[in-house]
C-alpha cells in the first residue's frame, strides 16, 4: 500500500465529492462531516458519477437513479444490489492522501 | 330539589381540565366559570410558541364557545373574583357583581412573581404569562433592538427564544450560578449555557437585576454588581406565585398555597382548590401534568364519589426550544446518603444524561442533547419499578426507534401512560383506535391525548401504526423523513426564525443529514422565503444545479442557452456553431421549447463555453423558469391578434433566473390557434382581439392538462402583472416538485383568483414587492460574476500524475 497527496483538506467543499483520476482507476473522493471516504467513481448501476451525488451523513446518492452507497463500507444500501471498490484515504498535517496497492 | 350551583373561579388549563372531569361523573351541578381574562379556556403552555411564531393564537385554545355552550356552562369572561362570603356563600367580582353558589372550585391559578427592584412600571417591561403579555411583547419586538429576559429558568429561555427569532438580540440574565437551577445540576446548567449560547443567545448568570433603567420607557437594567445592560424590551420571568387571595378572604388555610389533602378537600367543606394554587403535602406544582391529576381527584371528590386518592406527583419539565433537548424529572440532586448518581457527560457532543437511584429505584433523570428516552425514565420513576442487575439495560439506549418502534410501544402494558400531560394511558389509546381513530387529529379528539406539550405524538402514531395498519389516514405531506413537516411549516419557520440555510434547518427541524429529496427542497425554500438573501449551500443542490447543465446518462451535460421568445439571430447561430465545433460537441439539436441544446459537453468545459456563447443560461437543467415560447404574432402572421413575440420576450426577461417548485414553461399565441400551445402551459397568454386571456396549469407531459382561464384582460400590462400575481403565489405556495397542473387543482382556481387578481391591493403588492425583490437578486450563473467558479475544484477532477510520489513515511 502506498498513499499519494490527492489534495489538502480544503480541496473539496463540505459534504460534496470529486472524482480522482489515477492512470486507468479513477475514484470518487468525499468529504463528509464524518471524514473523508474514497470509493470507485462509478455507480454499479449504471456507471454513475458518484462524485457528482448528493451525500447523506456517510452515503451517496447516485446522480443519475439515486442508489444509494455506504461509503464505509461500499454497500449498495437502497435500489439495489451490490458494492464498489473502496480505497482507503487519511488526512495528516491538512493533506488528504489516498491508498493504492503496489 | 333543584340543580346545585357550582362557581369555578378561573379559565384555566387546570379549572377546566377539573371541569372535563366532572362532566364525565354523575353529578348535579348548574356550572358557572369566572374567567378574568377575555378568552376562551387556552394552552398556556403553548404561549411560548405562539412568542416563538410556531403557533397562531387560534391554534392554542382548547375549548370552542360549542364545549360551554354544550355542557350548559356559563361563562362570565372578563369577570374578575374579588371577594368571598363563606356565610351567605357569594362571591363578588369586579364588576361588583355577588354570584351565589352551593360550591366553590377555586383554580386561581398563580401570578407571575416580580421580584423587588425598581422601575418595573416602565414601559417595554412585561411578565409573560398570558395572552395579553404575550400580543404585548410581540409588539414591542416590532421595534426593540435589545432585550433582556431577568430569569433563566424554562420560561424565560423560551421567551428568550421567542423573541430572538423576531430579530431583537436577547441577553437572559439569571439571578442563580446556573440556569434552570430549579430542574438541573450545575453541568447540566453548563451545557445548557452553551446551547443557548450558540443560539446567538447571550447568558449572564449570578447576575442579581436591582433597578429598571430609563425614563418613562426602559432602556435597560442595573446589576446589583455595579454593571448594566442596554434594553428596550424586559421580560421578567422569574417563577410564579400561587395566586391565593381569595382564599385568604374565605378564611381557608394556606401556606405557600391553599393546602389540601389527599382527597383534594380545602379547610373548608364548600369550597374546593386545584391547579398551581394549591399546595398539598408541602408541594406545589407549576406543570401541568400534575394539575391534570389532581383534577381528576377532585372530580370524584366534589361529584361525591370521595375515594380515589390524589398523592402526590413526579415533577418532569421538559425545555421548548426547537433544537435543543432538555428534560429533568424528580428529585435530581442525588446529595442524600443514601442516593447513588449515574452520569454520562460528553461536551464534545453536548450529550449529559444523569440518573439518580435511591435504593435501587430510579427517583431523578437529567438528559441534555437526547431527550428521546425521557418518556421511559419518568415511566419508571413514576412506577417506582426495581433497577437492579437484572434489568439495568433499562438505563440505557432504547431499542432502535425505526424500524421496531411500533413494536417497542406496543410491547409496554396498557396502563403505561403515553401522555403524560392528560394522562392517557397506552390501553386507552389502543381502544380508540379500535373505536375507528384512523389519525392523530382524530385521536386527540377522542381521548385529549397529545393536546398538551405534543411530545408524545411519536409514541401515539406508532400506536396507531401497529393496531390500524395500513388504514391509517395520511396525517399531513411532509417534506420527507428526514425533514417530517410540511412546505407551509418550513416556510413559516425559515421566516420567523431566520434560518438562512439549508443546514440550519436539518439541524433544527430534521435529522441534521437530509437525503437528495429534501436537501434539494430545502434548498428552494430558504431562497424563496428569504427572497435570495439566505446563505447558498451547494452541497444540498443537485449535480445541475452545481454545475448549471443538465447531467445526462453518461455523466456528460447539455447546454442550453437562453434564447428569449424564441427569437435568435445569425449571429447568435453562428456563435452556438462555433462553440460546437471547437468543443467537439456530439450532438446538437432543436428541443421542443424553440430552442438549442448542445448535448454531450464535459464538465470541465462548461466554464469556457459559457464564456465563448456570451449567451445567459436558458437554466434547463432547473426547476426554474424555463423559457416563454412564441408564436409569430401581428408582426408576421395574417391572423394575429396580438404581438406575442414582443410580449414573450418581456415575460421572459421578467421571469428569467428565478428558480419555483417545479419547472415553469410559458407560452404566449397571438391568437386562439394556439400555435405555440399556450393552453397546455404552466403559464399561457393567449391573444384574442382586444385582450388577452391569462391561462395556467396546463401541461403537455407526463400529465396531458388544458390550462384553466384565470382571467381575461385588456391590456398587456395587465397580462403581465396578472400572470406575475400567479407567478410569485404559486412560488410561495407549492410543495417542491408540485407542477403547476397540480398545484392548479389542489388550491383550485376561484381560490387563486380570490388570493390573486381578487385579493386586496395590500396583498397584491406584497406579492408583487417579494417579486421584485427576488428578481432583484438574480444574477446569471453563465455570464456575470456567478459564472467564476465559487470553488476552485468547481468544474474539475483531480488527475494525479503518472510520476507521482508516494509518501514517504
Amino acid at each position: 500500500m502506498k498513499w499519494f497527496h490527492v489534495t489538502d483538506e480544503n480541496g473539496i467543499p463540505l459534504r460534496e465529492g470529486r472524482r480522482v483520476k489515477m492512470d486507468g482507476q479513477e475514484a470518487a473522493l468525499f468529504n463528509t462531516v464524518h471524514g473523508w471516504y474514497a470509493v470507485d467513481s462509478k455507480c454499479p448501476h449504471k456507471g454513475g458519477p458518484l462524485a457528482d451525488g448528493i451525500l447523506s451523513h456517510t452515503s451517496v446518492y447516485c446522480p443519475l437513479h439515486n442508489w444509494k452507497i455506504g461509503l464505509e463500507d461500499g454497500l449498495v444500501q437502497a435500489g439495489g444490489e451490490g458494492c464498489v471498490k473502496k480505497y482507503p484515504v487519511k488526512v495528516e498535517g491538512g493533506k488528504v492522501y489516498i491508498g493504492l496497492e503496489g | 330539589m333543584g340543580k346545585k350551583h357550582l362557581v369555578v373561579v378561573g379559565n384555566g388549563m387546570a379549572g377546566m381540565a377539573c371541569v372535563d372531569h366532572i362532566l364525565g361523573r354523575n353529578h348535579d351541578f348548574q356550572i358557572t366559570v369566572l374567567s378574568e381574562e377575555p378568552h376562551l379556556n387556552y394552552n398556556r403552555i403553548l404561549l411560548s410558541s405562539v412568542l416563538a411564531g410556531e403557533k397562531s393564537l387560534e391554534e392554542i385554545y382548547i375549548s370552542t364557545p360549542e364545549w360551554y355552550e354544550k355542557n350548559n356552562i356559563t361563562l362570565l369572561l372578563g369577570a374578575k373574583a374579588v371577594d368571598v362570603d363563606p356565610i351567605k356563600k357569594t362571591v363578588t367580582t369586579s364588576a361588583g357583581k355577588n354570584i351565589p353558589y352551593d360550591t366553590l372550585l377555586l383554580a386561581t391559578g398563580s401570578d407571575p412573581f416580580i421580584p423587588p427592584m425598581k422601575g418595573v412600571d416602565k414601559k417595554g417591561v412585561y411578565a409573560f404569562r398570558n395572552i395579553k403579555d404575550t400580543q404585548d411583547i410581540l409588539k414591542t419586538c416590532q421595534t426593540a433592538k435589545r432585550a433582556v429576559v431577568i430569569g433563566g429558568g424554562l420560561l424565560g429561555l423560551e421567551a428568550a427564544r421567542g423573541i430572538q427569532t423576531h430579530g431583537p438580540e436577547v441577553t437572559v440574565v439569571h439571578n442563580s450560578g446556573h440556569l434552570m437551577n430549579a430542574q438541573l445540576d450545575e453541568l447540566a446548567g453548563k451545557f445548557l449555557k452553551r446551547e443557548i449560547e450558540n443560539l446567538g443567545i447571550r447568558v449572564r448568570v449570578s447576575h442579581r437585576t436591582t433597578e429598571v433603567l430609563g425614563n418613562g420607557h426602559a432602556m435597560g437594567v442595573q446589576f446589583e454588581n455595579g454593571e448594566a445592560a442596554e434594553a428596550d424590551l424586559i421580560v421578567v420571568a422569574c417563577g410564579i406565585r400561587p395566586n391565593v387571595e381569595l382564599a385568604k378572604k374565605a378564611g381557608l388555610t394556606v401556606n405557600r398555597g391553599i393546602v389540601v389533602n389527599d382527597h383534594m378537600e380545602t379547610s373548608h367543606p364548600d369550597i374546593f382548590a386545584v391547579g398551581e394554587c394549591v399546595e398539598h403535602r408541602g408541594m406545589v406544582y407549576g406543570l401541568v401534568a400534575p394539575l391534570y391529576d389532581q383534577g381528576k381527584v377532585l372530580a370524584a371528590t366534589i361529584t361525591g364519589h370521595k375515594g380515589p386518592l390524589y398523592e402526590g406527583s413526579t415533577a418532569a419539565a421538559k425545555l421548548k426550544v426547537m433544537g435543543i433537548e432538555v428534560f429533568s424529572a424528580g428529585d435530581i440532586k442525588g446529595e442524600g446518603e443514601k442516593d447513588e448518581v449515574v452520569v454520562y457527560s460528553d461536551p464534545l457532543a453536548g450529550l449529559y444524561k444523569k440518573l439518580v437511584f435511591r435504593e435501587d429505584r430510579l427517583v431523578g433523570v437529567i438528559l441534555i442533547g437526547d431527550a428521546s428516552d425521557a418518556g421511559r425514565f419518568l415511566e419508571t420513576i413514576r412506577g417506582g419499578t426495581k433497577v437492579d442487575r437484572k434489568n439495568h439495560n433499562l438505563l440505557f439506549d432504547a431499542p432502535s426507534k425505526k424500524a421496531g418502534a411500533a413494536g417497542d410501544v406496543m410491547s409496554r402494558p396498557d396502563s403505561d401512560t403515553i401522555c403524560g400531560c392528560i394522562g392517557v394511558s397506552k390501553g386507552k389509546l389502543v381502544e380508540a383506535v379500535k373505536g375507528g381513530c384512523r389519525s392523530l387529529s382524530e385521536i386527540k379528539t377522542a381521548t385529549k391525548a397529545c393536546t398538551g406539550c405534543g411530545t408524545c405524538s411519536g409514541l401515539i402514531k406508532d400506536i396507531l401504526g401497529a393496531v390500524a395498519g395500513d388504514d391509517v389516514q395520511e396525517e399531513k405531506k411532509v417534506i420527507c423523513t428526514c425533514v417530517p413537516f410540511s412546505a407551509e411549516e418550513i416556510r413559516r419557520y425559515i421566516r420567523t426564525q431566520k434560518l438562512k440555510s439549508v443546514q440550519d434547518v436539518l439541524e433544527i427541524y430534521g435529522d441534521g443529514h437530509g437525503c437528495p429529496k429534501c436537501k434539494p427542497a430545502l434548498a428552494f425554500l430558504v431562497d424563496e422565503v428569504l427572497l435570495g438573501d439566505h446563505d447558498e449551500d451547494r452541497s444540498a443542490r443537485y449535480i445541475n444545479d452545481r454545475v448549471h447543465a443538465n447531467i445526462q446518462r453518461d455523466g456528460t451535460f447539455s447546454v442550453i442557452p437562453r434564447m428569449r421568445g424564441g427569437v435568435t439571430s445569425a449571429a447568435e447561430l453562428r456563435k452556438i456553431a462555433d462553440v460546437a465545433d471547437k468543443y467537439n460537441v456530439p450532438m446538437v439539436k432543436v428541443t421542443g421549447s424553440q430552442r438549442i441544446d448542445l448535448l454531450g459537453v464535459k464538465k470541465e468545459d462548461l466554464p469556457k463555453m459559457w464564456k465563448d456563447l456570451g449567451m445567459p443560461s436558458g437554466h434547463a437543467y432547473a426547476k426554474a423558469v424555463r423559457m416563454v415560447k412564441s408564436c409569430v404574432g401581428t408582426d408576421f402572421c395574417r391572423y394575429g391578434t396580438q404581438n406575442s413575440i414582443a410580449t414573450g420576450i418581456k415575460l421572459e426577461e421578467m421571469l428569467e433566473g428565478l428558480y419555483t417548485p417545479g419547472k415553469v414553461k410559458l407560452g404566449v399565441v397571438g391568437c386562439p390557434r394556439n400555435c405555440a400551445e399556450a393552453t397546455v402551459k404552466d403559464i399561457g397568454l393567449v391573444g384574442i382581439e382586444g385582450g388577452w386571456q391569462v391561462v395556467i396549469g396546463g401541461a403537455a407531459g407526463k400529465s396531458v392538462r388544458a390550462a384553466d382561464i384565470l382571467c381575461t384582460v385588456n391590456t398587456t400590462e395587465e397580462a403581465l402583472e396578472t400572470t406575475l400575481l400567479f407567478f410569485q403565489y404559486y412560488r410561495e405556495n407549492g410543495e417542491y416538485l408540485e407542477r403547476t397542473y397540480d398545484f392548479v387543482e389542489r388550491m383550485t382556481v376561484e381560490k387563486i383568483r380570490q388570493e390573486t387578481i381578487l385579493a386586496s391591493a395590500e396583498k397584491k403588492q406584497g406579492l408583487l414587492d417579494r417579486y421584485r425583490k427576488a428578481k432583484a437578486k438574480v444574477v446569471d450563473p453563465w455570464q456575470t460574476e456567478a459564472a467564476k467558479p465559487v470553488h476552485p475544484m468547481q468544474f474539475k477532477d483531480f488527475v494525479l500524475p503518472k510520476d507521482r510520489e508516494a509518501l514517504k513515511s
